[in-house]
């Protein structure tokens, strides 16, 4: 016998009494205002990332301008920014450990968490959005979800064969409870709210 | 919540308290606290006290978890620290289960779903695995923890892979995986920075989130001098865990295999979830060419839209903030690399069929019981000698081996408070009872407290009215009520009097205090 018909066997062989039907899940009341830009902010600041909102249209990085200006290696994934380590061409994800800041736009935001999520095509290289020192998210306010509820019943997550959902920085407090950012990950995440001129994900 | 938390309860030890704040603040200058991070700065400072260590393992030999406990009391700057530490945790995981109105209605319906899970679990599995191949994943089922090392081991030797790094994996360490690669020359390398620490002090994980909780920073510093070549006498906590991301990094670029566990395996999908703070799941999933994802049978759930219900229970419970800094989902292979899932069995589909003790199979890992455990607080997770500790380690260990963890149930005062936590609703202290009737009746346990067990059932077979006991008395207090400690149930905590009791308990300042003002953190 197969370890597998094993297990199988001994699941069947072993299966509680009982009648244990699935639960429907309630919509759940979001706990958020209507104003999930407020909302999407306030929550991302308490889990150490912030949130900017783009500079006018001739200039939208201006409020990124210092941090991409102290940066030697500029990776990008959208097409409002160009960098100078192109995505597409790496050969190997290790190609990514000397980037100081990646930009990659988000699906989509969760205003109840804080949260952004990227698949591996927003990414297009899966580690940079780990290997980098910075991570700047571009986020149109329009693609703002109320909750995690909303954000499960999205496509993204049976499509993709990645799918994440960053909400701040990496963090530690292993140390005796003392927050650090930058624990294995980028040392600071920064959403900038920018509409999308590329048309949607495919 | 932030550090005005309960300003007036005073709780933190003189002996703890920190002389200054070094964490990090957010943009508005406010001091953050999501991750493990504490509420308020606790630090077991000068002198140097050495680490208390774990139970003495002989064998098969019973652990006697109260000696290793009374060593763990007799060290106070890390008693005292890991107390505060942990009780925080707890308080802040209070507050953010007070910020959500359905938050009761969120457990009855994680825990219903896990039951029909779990009575389902064979379908489910098929249906997982059928998802995952469709997906182009390997999959690979192991009967026990030896199996799994060994077919990890064949996967990593086809590809020639020489080196591996890993997220933090409880069910890895069930595995004793460490240990087995070691001896066939794999490098194992730890990136989780609690787990780290352990891994370079040649210690267990002593609690499921925070793998390091019961070391002070002068322990690490004194591992990281030791080990990694810094300096012994920095301390600093910005440094110290700088100086782990510096050497980890390399090793991380240039492991052959990457290895992760699984919070949530998603039937319809074949999807691994993880959940981590520092990303470092997915440093290991997504850097080296080689990617293995090690899931416990029991992790399965069937859809979706049902991790809207767990991951909005799991940090709150775990450590009181709304989500982890990283919610992964693994479905399929980079282009041009392979992806396995390692399907593991270890004992859980015996325990399926034990009928007072399946439920704790819908055990999420947390950690919430341990945190609000008073003994566990007071002991340490390593005294418990096992790879679960606190009151889930006292229900599941015993499924592992029983005569080695046949003490194990009677380190409980029997307060409940466990239970009352428990996101999936766990029955934990009935369960924790229940053992010790089973290892009675097998004559697993000494006759004293076979003794003990008559008073205590005396107590216990009026359940109705103990289970309004300990709800009324509000059973998580910082100190326990004087019933809990002198209850015959309690074959812990007479003698090791609990501590500092508050002026007033936690709920009872939260309802007066943050309720009407602000319902939702
Ligand atoms: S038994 Fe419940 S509270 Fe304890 S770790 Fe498991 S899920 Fe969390």
């Amino acid at each position: 016998m197969s370890a597998r018909e094993a297990i199988f066997a001994r699941l069947k062989a072993n299966r509680p009494a009982g009648d244990y039907p699935l639960p429907a899940v309630p919509d759940f009341a979001p706990l958020v205002g209507d104003d999930l830009v407020a909302e999407f902010t306030e929550r991302l600041a308490r889990m150490g990332g912030r949130v900017e909102r783009a500079g006018s249209p001739a200039d939208p990085f201006a409020p990124v301008r210092s941090r991409l200006a102290g940066a030697a290696v500029i990776a990008s994934a959208v097409p409002e920014y160009s960098g100078n380590r192109d995505l597409r061409a790496a050969q190997r994800p290790q190609d990514m450990a000397d980037v100081d800041v990646a930009i990659v736009r988000a699906r989509f935001g969760v205003a109840e968490t804080g949260s952004v999520l990227f698949t591996e095509s927003d990414l297009i290289v899966n580690s940079v959005a780990y290997l980098a020192q910075h991570l700047i998210v571009l986020l149109d306010p329009a693609d703002l979800l109320a909750n995690i509820q909303a954000a499960y019943k999205r496509p993204e997550f049976g499509q993709s064969a990645y799918a994440v959902l960053h909400t701040g920085p990496s963090a530690t407090a292993d140390i005796e409870g003392v927050l650090i950012h930058g624990a294995q990950g980028v040392r600071s995440l920064t959403v900038l709210l920018l509409r999308r001129t590329a048309p949607g994900p495919i | 919540m932030s550090e005005e938390l309960n300003p007036r309860e005073g709780v933190i030890h003189p002996e703890v308290r920190a002389p200054s704040d070094e964490s990090e603040r957010g943009p508005d200058g406010r001091r953050l606290q999501h991750a493990e991070a504490a509420s308020k700065p606790i630090r077991a400072d000068a002198p140097r006290e050495p680490q208390p260590r774990g139970a003495k393992i002989k064998g098969n030999r019973p652990i006697d978890q109260g000696e290793a406990a009374e060593r763990f009391l007799a060290a106070p700057l890390h008693q005292k620290a890991h107390d505060e530490r942990l009780w925080d945790v707890r308080k802040k995981r209070d507050a953010a289960a007070h910020g959500i109105p359905e938050w009761e209605e969120l457990r009855e319906i994680a825990s219903q779903i896990k039951a029909h899970t779990l009575t389902h679990l064979d379908d489910y599995l098929a249906q997982f695995e059928a998802a995952a191949k469709a997906n182009g994943v390997h999959v690979h089922w192991a009967e026990d923890g030896a199996a799994h090392n060994r077919i990890v081991l064949d996967i990593l030797q086809k590809h020639g892979a020489k080196s591996l790094v890993k997220s933090k994996s409880m069910l890895t360490e069930e595995c004793g995986f460490r240990h087995f690669m070691a001896a066939h020359d794999i490098d194992i390398i730890e990136t989780d920075l609690g787990e780290r620490i352990q891994q370079l002090d040649e210690e267990e994980p002593s609690h499921v989130v925070m793998p390091a909780v019961h070391k002070t920073r002068l322990d690490v510093a004194d591992v990281f001098a030791r080990t990694l070549g810094t300096d012994p006498d920095n301390d600093d906590a910005h440094y110290l865990a700088e100086s782990q991301r510096e050497t980890t990094r390399p090793l991380i670029l240039k492991a052959d295999a990457g290895l992760t566990g699984c919070n949530f395996a998603i039937a319809e999908t074949g999807t691994v979830v993880t959940c981590t703070n520092e990303g470092n799941a997915d440093l290991s999933g997504n850097v080296p060419p080689l990617q293995i994802h090690s899931i416990g049978i029991e992790k399965i759930i069937p859809k979706v839209e049902h991790l809207g219900v767990f991951i909005r229970l799991l940090s709150r419970s775990a450590l009181g903030s709304p989500i982890t800094q990283y919610t992964s989902h693994f479905r399929a292979p980079r282009a041009g690399t392979e992806m396995h899932m390692v399907l593991v069995d270890n004992g859980r589909s015996e325990r399926l069929g034990m009928e007072e003790f399946w439920t704790s199979l819908k055990c999420i890992r947390c950690g919430a019981c341990m945190n609000t455990c008073p003994v566990y607080r007071r002991s340490g997770g390593l005294s418990y000698g096992a790879t679960y500790s606190g009151p889930i380690g006292l229900i599941i260990d015993p499924t592992f081996n029983k005569r080695k963890y046949s003490t194990l149930p009677f380190s409980s005062t029997m307060n409940g408070s466990c239970t009352n936590v428990c996101p999936v609703k766990i029955n934990i202290h009935e369960q924790i009872f229940a053992w010790r009737k089973v290892l009675a009746e097998e004559h697993q346990i000494p006759l004293l407290k076979q003794g003990m067990m008559k008073a205590a059932g005396a107590v216990l077979s009026r359940p109705a009215a103990y289970r309004a006991a300990i709800s009324t008395a509000d059973s998580a207090l910082r100190a326990l009520p004087r019933f809990a400690v002198y209850n015959p149930a309690n074959t812990w905590g007479k003698k090791r009097e609990m501590p500092h009791a508050p002026r007033q308990s936690f709920h009872a300042w939260y309802r007066q205090n943050r309720m009407n003002k602000d319902g939702q953190s």
